[in-house]
């Protein structure tokens, strides 16, 4: 069974393949069966081969699978090769099921739309690339898996391409990945000049024996990989690109800006865990960067309306636990936070796709109101995936995966009390902003009649993935991820600290609960007098913006971009162009001069052609 | 051997003569039925040419081509005087001049 790996990512490839060669000439349901049944076949491929994977393979931790020598050059040779321990299989289960999930549930969302087959196209793509990206062996075949989820993102979030701002935000978000992805290639470049392979294991190998702890080389190619692994999880600096990443339809939202691709960067970082411990001091910019993200992006999410927008600065401030956890060296609490993460996100992202789809496209969340009865599956899968986004304590997978980030913030050799601190305020936050949108959506007055309900297709993945919310933290991922992963580390802290800590960390939840209770239920009036003072006003507004992120960059990079794109259009280039297009203009105009349509100006020409063609063959 | 009755160099020089007078007439005449009988003359110029050249070779293919060129001759007439009619008909004159609407 184990042989038949390659066919996990293939299945999707194939279903993109055929889609974009006949998909304009299939009928609906056929584009439907090929773009949902290819990513259905690989989620059953993916769980028979998990199966044999942790059934008969007790003593074998890996397997490796090379299909072709992809570059052959002297001592650089990527191959095609898959590589399956406990930390790929993770993320393909978790790709390939979500995956599904989110297919069958656009199957539906998208029924009405233009483009339907080139929708299905463009997620099979993404889904062989995300899967392309989580099985490599080397880091070449990681960095074309890592390039095709961003071009798969780009086509994507502009699908709807008529509106030109979708366009802009495909654009705005492929620029900023890319400038992650610059320094990626770059940190590829260094390990390959200094270690000779990009062979995973092999890198990290011989990383441990060339390099000591702190060494220049290692901290920059550790640096190098963290600027990528930031631009494509949207941390802190590179994090503006996500909001505006809502603009493409909402199945997309859930597959791509939640569930998968923008955890990539916490899987790279846990896939070359060793060179960050390596380098302590890039190890703990990552603990920072997480937690200031998550703050930061937690605030922005207060203030948001539009349901999707809350729900992505939350997916940046959860990312941000996970970068988090990766900081303080908890390496598989980051890769149990990302599992429960995709369950109760994509969750989220699905069950507010079904209320915009009811609500006809209305995002504005103010606009909603008292859906609960209207919409009454909607609302307890939407209810579950809250708790577990806001860390109800016991019930839900996310608690415990947040409970032990915040465990090892605390507890951790390079954690601190300040880093837990940070993760403790922005659990409070989180919960606070979640149950601000559930009471919201779901609560108060109806301001609206639901239209068309939802239908099945719609329900049984909010139905699936919210039993898989609750369920999700009894699977015992963090231990079957020490297979892969090193142990989590072990602080000097006693059992009564970690009951502490969780006692916390739970009741930081609850507050939180009450305190949106408090505020956007009981008594809507205090959040109007509190944002009615000046200073709420403008924390309101700064905060709503992204804390100016957008409003920075555009002074700082953009525009001086532009002025010197400007400045610099005629150059010497621009010259050497121009003498093209002058000489093609010159010609067409002689050219033209001579068709003067009388017939017996064109038989002179013939006639004095022949003669010069006649004179030649003489003279020469 | 046959006694060459006429030197190739005089049946080769009435040929050009003959090209050249009807080079000559299509090049000044405005009139398409005398610009036809121009063509008429320029391609049984060359015909001439190669019946003296096949001549001169004692081989048959001179001839051979010259049929070729009555065959070609013949369609070029059936379309030269469907746009004669057409030229009249559009334009009420035989003056090639007119028909020059197809300007650069």
């Amino acid at each position: 069974m184990l042989e038949l790996l390659w066919l996990v990512p293939a299945l999707p490839l194939g279903g993109f393949l055929a889609l974009a060669l006949i998909g304009g000439r299939l009928g609906r349901g056929a584009a439907a069966l090929i773009g949902v049944g290819s990513s259905g076949a690989s989620a059953l491929l993916a769980f028979f081969v998990a199966g044999t994977f942790i059934t008969s393979s007790r003593r074998v931790q890996v397997f490796r699978q090379t299909l072709w020598n992809w570059i052959d050059v002297d001592a650089f040779t990527p191959a095609m090769g898959l590589h399956l321990d406990a930390l790929s299989l993770t993320m393909m289960l978790v790709v390939t099921f979500v995956g599904f999930l989110i297919h069958l549930y656009a199957w539906e969302f998208m029924e009405e739309e233009e483009g339907f087959s080139r929708f299905f196209a463009y997620t099979n793509l993404f889904v062989a690339a995300m899967l392309m990206l989580v099985l490599a062996d080397n880091l070449l075949l990681l960095y074309l898996g890592w390039e095709g989820v961003g071009l798969c993102s780009y086509l994507l979030i502009g699908f709807w391409y008529q509106d030109a701002a979708n366009g802009a935000a495909a654009r705005k978000a492929f620029i900023v990945t890319r400038v992650g992805d610059t320094a990626m290639a770059i940190g590829l470049f260094l390990l390959f000049t200094q270690l000779g392979t990009l062979d995973i294991q092999e890198l990290m190998q011989r990383a441990t024996r060339q390099w000591p702890v702190g060494s220049s080389a290692a901290v920059a190619a550790a640096w190098l990989l963290l600027g990528g692994a930031v631009g494509k999880s949207a941390q802190l600096p590179l994090q503006t690109w996500l909001p505006d990443a809502m603009a493409g339809p909402t199945p997309v939202s859930a597959l791509i800006h939640a569930a998968t691709m923008v955890t990539a960067g916490v899987y790279l970082i846990a896939r070359t865990h060793v060179l960050f411990e390596l380098a302590p001091g890039v190890q703990l910019a990552v603990a920072v960067i997480g937690t200031a993200t998550l703050l930061i992006a937690g605030c922005s999410a207060l203030t948001q309306w539009d349901i999707k927008r809350v729900l992505a600065y939350s997916t940046i401030s959860q990312i941000g636990y996970m970068f988090l956890a990766l900081g303080v060296g908890a390496w598989s609490a980051a890769i149990f936070h990302f599992m429960t993460h995709a369950f109760f996100k994509a969750l989220l992202f699905l069950g507010a796709g079904a209320i915009i789809l009811t609500l006809h496209h209305e995002h504005n969340m103010f606009k909603m109101g008292g859906l609960w009865k209207q919409l009454p599956v909607t609302f307890w899968t939407f209810l579950i995936g809250s708790a577990a986004l806001a860390a109800l304590p016991l019930i839900t997978s996310g608690f415990y995966s947040k409970e032990l980030i915040l465990l090892q913030a605390w507890n951790a050799p390079n954690g601190g009390a300040w880093l837990w601190a940070g993760g403790l305020l922005g659990a409070l936050i989180t919960s606070i902003y979640t149950f601000r949108m559930v009471f919201i959506t779901f609560f108060g007055e109806a301001k609206q009649q639901a239209g068309k309900r939802p239908g099945t297709r719609i329900h049984a993945p909010l139905v699936i993935l919210a039993l898989l919310t609750m369920a999700g933290g009894f699977f015992g991922l963090p231990e079957f991820l020490h297979r892969a992963l090193p142990p989590l580390p072990h602080g000097n802290e006693s059992a009564v600290s970690e009951l502490a800590l969780e006692t916390v960390a739970a009741i930081s939840s609850v507050l939180g609960i009450f305190i949106a209770y408090l505020l956007f239920l009981r008594n809507r009036e205090i959040v109007g007098q509190l944002t009615a003072t000046e200073v709420g006003s403008a924390l309101q507004r700064y905060w709503f913006s992204g804390w100016g992120f957008d409003w920075l960059y555009d002074r700082l990079l953009v525009r001086p971009f532009v002025v010197a794109a400007r400045a610099n259009k005629s150059d010497i280039v621009e010259q050497f162009y121009r003498i093209i297009t002058d000489a093609a203009r010159a010609s067409y105009a002689a050219l033209s001069a001579t068709q003067t349509g009388q017939l017996r100006w064109y038989a002179k020409a013939i006639a004095a052609g022949a003669a010069v063609v006649v004179a030649i063959m003489v003279l020469l | 051997m046959t006694a060459a009755v006429v030197p190739m160099e005089y049946g080769l020089a009435l040929a050009g003569i003959l090209f050249v007078l009807g080079l000559v007439g299509v090049l000044v005449r405005r009139n398409i039925v005398f610009i036809l009988l121009s063509i008429e003359i320029m391609l049984n110029a060359a015909g001439l040419a190669f019946v003296v050249a096949g001549s001169r070779w004692g081989q048959p293919d001179g001839q051979v081509m010259f049929i070729f060129i009555l065959t070609m001759a013949a369609a070029e007439v059936a379309v030269g005087l469907a746009l004669v009619l057409q030229l009249a008909q559009r334009f009420h004159t035989l003056d090639m001049d007119a028909a020059s609407k197809m300007r650069g």
